[in-house]
């Protein structure tokens, strides 16, 4: 089959010498992929950043697709379904998934504890095969993945996967309260998403920073919040402490993670010693900007355990911060009510859409921040497929 | 007599026998006015966290069919097997194997587990270009950079950046020459 192939930091190949996934648990499914999603999550990955990225890899954790083949214990899907796949591989019976916690499932990634099994993320999530291809083995298809509703698109479906959920959790775990100031650093798709459902909790207010033009423009338009450039400040913090009367947001949103721009030092310390779980400037900055007493919300991916971060802030100033991946299938019902009813339009974030025999194109491009990108949407050639 | 024979060192995760913390769990239930301050919507720990009492129930879940192990599979020395599922695309192998082998004798709080996962990568690039030449393929940067889509929407930053580059290379080898022809000066005689 037709799939993205990881040969090393900044070099993969779509080659069509890739075997076929196989059932190899009674309760897999094997999925014929009709859309993916590059995420920008992936691009940790794609510049080398997280430990444990080998390289024959398939990645891709965002996709849809329709089921064609079940293992003996699958009994909720059969052939033909139509299904959007959440990111998480969850067991739904562990005491995590039991709790909704199926983003932290104990028994479906023997490589780490830290987090449960996704597809196509490295061996530190459970070394799965991912959906940048043409066909998916599918564990404990019973699970998570859901038959995409009557009437909804197609690409609003592929967007429920990760993105859209991530962006809500983010804004979730800010606890945010009516009338609330919200920051959000990061104009990525989930920066942008959070921005977006940070509304749906009552915020009074959401601001949104990045240093790219067009992505902030982008953010203005789709989720109708301010967006400031934090190349155009003299000091970020001080900013967003002078535009919140000198006390601080309410809630911060860090969906930026281990490749922050904006700071020298913990650039060459984190992003190219590896010295620390990347860079941590978006993360310094929510920490130092939010309010005594506010809550700092992490969606942003770091790799290794370890970072430089300000606790003594976060003491001294009584900071809840809370941080978690997205637990997609707790949320989707919600989420699919918003999108159905209008709420949110997950597609609009969708900018770029590439055969995925030119995967390697759409990661470039994806990386380097060309053509105005903000969500690249792969499509294999037996999507279409009887 | 006094020995001189010290005794070996035993790591505290060979002593501490699995599942303890169920039964310290039940002591504290003993002491006066034991969780009664306990309030489960106070627990910012979880993102909306959904109660259900199931924190404690930790081996008493149903679990899936075991995923026949017929590879070799790393796992985190923070559990005592593998998951009931798991992946199967890049089981370890070669000289990144070995390293990653290695890596997983620590645990997930060690810089030395992810640094020597993060060296592992690094080895197994070269491992990958070795494998791709035995197969007969040769890497193509051109395509596998996505150079194709920068040549079409950003043609003057990569001319641009190319010619930066080849005069950086060009001016390295003039200088590396240079120095080379003023060795090839020098009088015959004076090392004599």
């Amino acid at each position: 089959m037709l799939a993205m192939n990881f040969r090393g930091p900044f070099r993969i190949r779509a080659d069509r010498n890739r075997p076929d996934p196989e059932i190899k648990h009674p309760n897999d499914a094997i999925v014929r992929v009709t859309r993916s999603l590059i995420c920008g999550s992936d691009l940790h990955l794609y510049h080398g950043m997280v430990p444990d990225t080998r390289v024959g890899m398939t990645f891709g954790h965002e996709f849809t697709g329709i089921v064609e083949a079940v293992g003996s214990g699958v009994q909720k899907l059969k052939v033909g379904d139509h299904v959007l796949v959440p990111f998480n591989i969850a067991c739904g019976s562990c005491p995590f998934c039991k709790q909704e916690l199926y983003g932290n499932c104990h028994e479906s990634n023997p490589e780490a504890t830290a987090v449960g099994g996704f597809f196509g993320y490295a061996h530190i999530a459970g070394g799965y095969d991912g959906g940048q291809a043409e066909y998916v083995r599918v564990p404990y298809a019973d699970v998570s993945p859901t038959v995409i509703p009557e009437g909804m698109d197609i690409e609003d479906a592929v967007m429920l996967t990760d993105v859209t959920p991530t962006g809500y959790q983010a804004a979730e775990q800010g606890g945010i309260q009516p009338g609330d100031t919200v920051v959000v650093f990061g104009a990525g798709p989930v920066g942008i998403m959070a921005a977006r459902c940070s509304w749906l909790f009552g915020a009074g207010r959401v601001i949104i920073i990045d240093h790219l033009e067009y992505r902030l423009e982008f953010a203005r338009n789709y989720a109708k919040c301010e967006a400031y450039n934090f190349k155009d400040m003299d000091d970020p913090v001080v900013f967003l402490k002078k535009a919140t009367d000198w006390y601080g947001a309410d809630v911060c949103i860090d969906a930026v993670g281990c490749e922050a721009s904006g700071d020298a030092l913990q650039t060459i310390l984190g992003k190219k010693l590896l010295f620390e779980a990347g860079s941590a400037t978006a993360l310094h900055w929510a920490i130092n900007s939010v309010k005594k007493g506010g809550i700092v919300s992490v969606i942003g991916v770091y790799g290794p355990p370890w970072n430089l971060v300000p606790m003594g802030s976060l003491m001294n100033k009584g900071i809840t911060l809370r941080g978690n991946q997205a637990s997609v299938k707790r949320l989707l019902p919600k989420l699919i009510d918003h999108v159905m009813a209008g709420r949110l339009n997950p597609k609009g974030l969708i900018t770029h859409r590439v055969p995925l025999e030119e995967v390697p194109d759409a990661y470039h491009m994806f990386s380097a921040k060309r053509d105005n990108i903000i969500k690249p949407l792969l499509i294999p050639p037996r999507a279409y497929a009887a | 007599m006094e020995t001189n024979v010290k005794k070996r060192r035993r790591p505290l995760e060979t002593t501490i026998p699995a599942n303890q913390d169920r039964r310290i769990a039940a002591q504290p239930k003993d002491i006066p006015g034991w969780g009664m301050d306990a309030d489960p919507e106070n627990d910012p720990t979880y993102p909306m966290k959904h109660a259900n009492g199931a924190d404690h129930q930790r081996l008493d879940y149903e679990k899936a069919p075991q995923q026949p192990v017929d590879m070799e599979i790393l796992h985190s020395i923070e559990r005592p097997n593998v998951t009931r599922v798991f992946g199967t695309s890049t089981p370890p192998k070669g000289l990144s194997g070995a390293i990653r082998r290695f890596a997983y004798r620590y645990s997930e709080a060690t810089a030395t587990h992810w640094m020597t996962l993060i060296l592992a990568d690094r080895v197994n690039v070269y491992e990958g270009i070795l494998e791709d030449l035995a197969h007969g393929i040769i890497p193509n940067p051109w395509v596998e950079r996505g150079w194709r889509a920068e040549w079409k929407v950003n043609r003057a930053g990569m001319i641009q950046k190319m010619a930066v580059g080849a005069l950086a290379v060009t001016g390295a080898v003039v200088f590396l020459t240079r120095k080379n022809r003023r060795k090839e000066r020098l009088p015959a005689g004076r090392y004599r």
